[in-house]
């Protein structure tokens, strides 16, 4: 999962932020006019100004901060448990081919089914609170980080087991300094795309039942017809999972700074 | 076969057969099961090879003959079908611990640096960790890697990698070295500097070396002796040859002396026929 990422823009090198920017106002300008001449109805496409007041609302009242601390702790600990326990999965199945050949049926099956039915039973098993939320993310977070790491064991270079070995290292060692770093390497790789898989768990969890959340939140609005404030979650969701997908970049830069990236040349 | 014109000043020719030898490979035959496959493969038939105490041998052969196969075998990495491996006289069980061995393809572990690559064997052996950089620290510098410890290999050139490569083996300080074509990645001049200090480093305290290549030139210029195998399947030994060039030697000029070349016409004329065995085999795959 790389992403090629261009820092500064086609168009005679401008910043890119100068060019996003009014496209960014153009679609907010159209959603604005077709709105107001009645082309698309109020009732259901809503109206920006109104939208930007409750987002406005919500954080000078400081409402949305309790919300949204509940989601994001949800996709955090969905996230923890998730990568956990997919790259302890990941590495014992890898490493042993029978427990894989045993178990590989089953995990095809599980990965197979759409997961999100799954809300409801944990909302029973769980309750409404944010359990429930972390169990729906854990299953998907599970599966991405899964089959990464098992892939990523595989396809660890015979000859950096072998050089391991003959420089003296014992099993346990070989795990340690060889596939560990090799397998974490690829949960990395995914870190992307599994915090994304983390924080729909929280807010689809929410949305299918709860009593706190951004999720929580559009479900109530949705539920008296307040579309401007499903607009509202919506917006703030959007927002967050940006600022969560900025976090990792960062941390995935601190981590993988041995990963070779393309074309980087060093300052003298 | 062997050639006695002169005797090296440095050291008398190696006495193979009268001292323990350092390694003994007795009639090793590795032979491979294909998964899926009825036939099997037998890489290496009946293969006899011994290496002094101190004595620099290369290998040469045709492409895909199994040269790599002896090499894991004597590393321990692999068990031979039929035969046996001895170490300084005992029967080789498991991995071969008196042995370093650098491999042909990129062996540093990319997630370290190099300096933490270097000292990965020590941290094996439970050296604490101060000790074990200033051993890699000091390793770093004898193959002139001194100011690059803290690069990731991704960011050192081929050469740099196979320098950090050779003193991660060297550091362990093993009385056998392996070596599975360390430099055919190389470009020509990096290589001849690289062959270079081989020489020099194993000069200093003349550790026992199985070196392994395709190239006939780098096998002369390098070794005290010169094994030529046959083409694949079932590879063995079929010409032995002493290279009496004085040391030390500078590789790149003694490829031009008038013995060196003598040796080169003898040894090629026994590869010859083998290679072109080799490459018809190869394209009849």
């Amino acid at each position: 999962m790389s992403k090629v990422r261009t820092s500064s823009g086609g168009i005679a090198g401008m910043p890119s932020a100068v060019l996003q920017i009014p496209i960014l106002a153009v679609l907010i300008g159209s959603w604005y006019g077709l709105t107001e001449t009645n082309v698309l109805p109020k009732f259901f496409f809503g109206e920006p100004f109104k939208v930007f007041g409750v987002i406005w609302a919500w954080f000078l009242s400081g409402e949305i901060f309790p919300h949204l601390g509940v989601t994001l702790l949800e996709t955090v600990l969905a996230f923890l448990f998730g990568s956990g326990l997919g790259l302890a999965v990941g590495l014992w199945l890898a490493l042993s081919p029978t427990a894989s050949r045993l178990a590989d049926p089953y995990i095809k099956a599980a990965n197979a089914m759409p997961r999100v039915v799954l809300a409801p039973i944990f909302a029973v098993w769980f309750g409404l609170g944010v359990w429930s939320k972390v169990a729906l993310g854990v299953t998907l977070v599970f599966f991405i980080v899964f089959f990464n790491v098992y892939q990523g064991i595989r396809e660890v270079s015979p000859v950096l087991l072998a050089n391991a070995r003959v420089l003296g290292a014992n099993a346990a060692q070989l795990l340690r300094t060889v596939y560990l770093p090799s397998a974490t390497s690829w949960v990395f790789s995914s870190l992307h795309t599994s915090v994304g898989m983390a924080f729909v768990g929280a807010v689809v969890g929410e949305y299918l039942g709860s009593s706190r959340g951004v999720g929580y939140l559009i479900l109530q609005a949705e539920g008296v017809f307040d579309i401007n404030t499903v607009f509202a979650g919506m917006l703030v969701l959007t927002a967050f999972a940006l600022v969560l997908d900025q976090v990792v970049a960062i941390v995935e830069k601190r981590l993988l700074v041995w990963r070779p990236t393309h074309g980087e040349t060093e300052k003298m | 076969m062997a050639m006695t014109q002169t005797i090296s000043p440095a050291r008398s020719a190696p006495a193979a057969e009268a001292a323990v030898p350092a390694l003994d490979l007795d009639n090793v035959t590795c032979t491979f099961r294909t998964p899926g496959a009825k036939a099997s493969y037998t890489a290496v038939k009946e293969a006899t090879l011994r290496i002094a105490d101190g004595e620099f041998v290369s290998v040469v052969g045709p492409t895909g003959c199994g040269k790599s196969t002896l090499l894991n075998v004597s590393a321990g990495l692999l068990q031979p079908s039929s035969g046996t491996v001895r170490v300084y006289g005992e029967e080789l069980v498991g991995m071969n611990r008196k042995a370093g061995y650098m491999f042909q393809a990129e062996s540093l572990m990319p997630w370290r640096s190099a300096l933490d690559n270097v000292v990965v064997g020590l941290e094996y052996q439970g050296v604490p960790r101060a000790e074990a950089e200033a051993r890699g620290q000091d390793w770093l510098k004898r193959v002139g890697l001194g100011a690059h410890g803290h690069r990731y290999p991704h960011q050192m050139s081929g050469g740099m990698r196979k320098r950090a490569a050779l003193a991660q083996t060297l550091i362990m300080n093993p009385r056998i070295i392996l070596m599975d074509e360390p430099f055919s990645a190389l470009d020509i001049q990096t290589r001849q500097l690289m062959e270079n200090e081989l020489l020099d480093i194993w000069s200093a305290d003349r550790k026992s070396v199985l070196f392994i290549t395709h190239d006939l030139e780098e096998a002369i210029a390098l070794s005290d002796r010169v094994v030529v195998l046959s083409a694949g399947p079932g590879t063995h030994p079929i010409g032995e040859f002493v290279i009496d060039l004085p040391r030390p030697r500078d590789v790149s000029e003694i490829r031009l002396t008038p013995q060196f070349v003598q040796l080169h016409d003898q040894i090629w004329h026994t590869m010859k026929e083998e290679v072109l065995k080799g490459y018809v085999q190869s394209q009849n795959k």
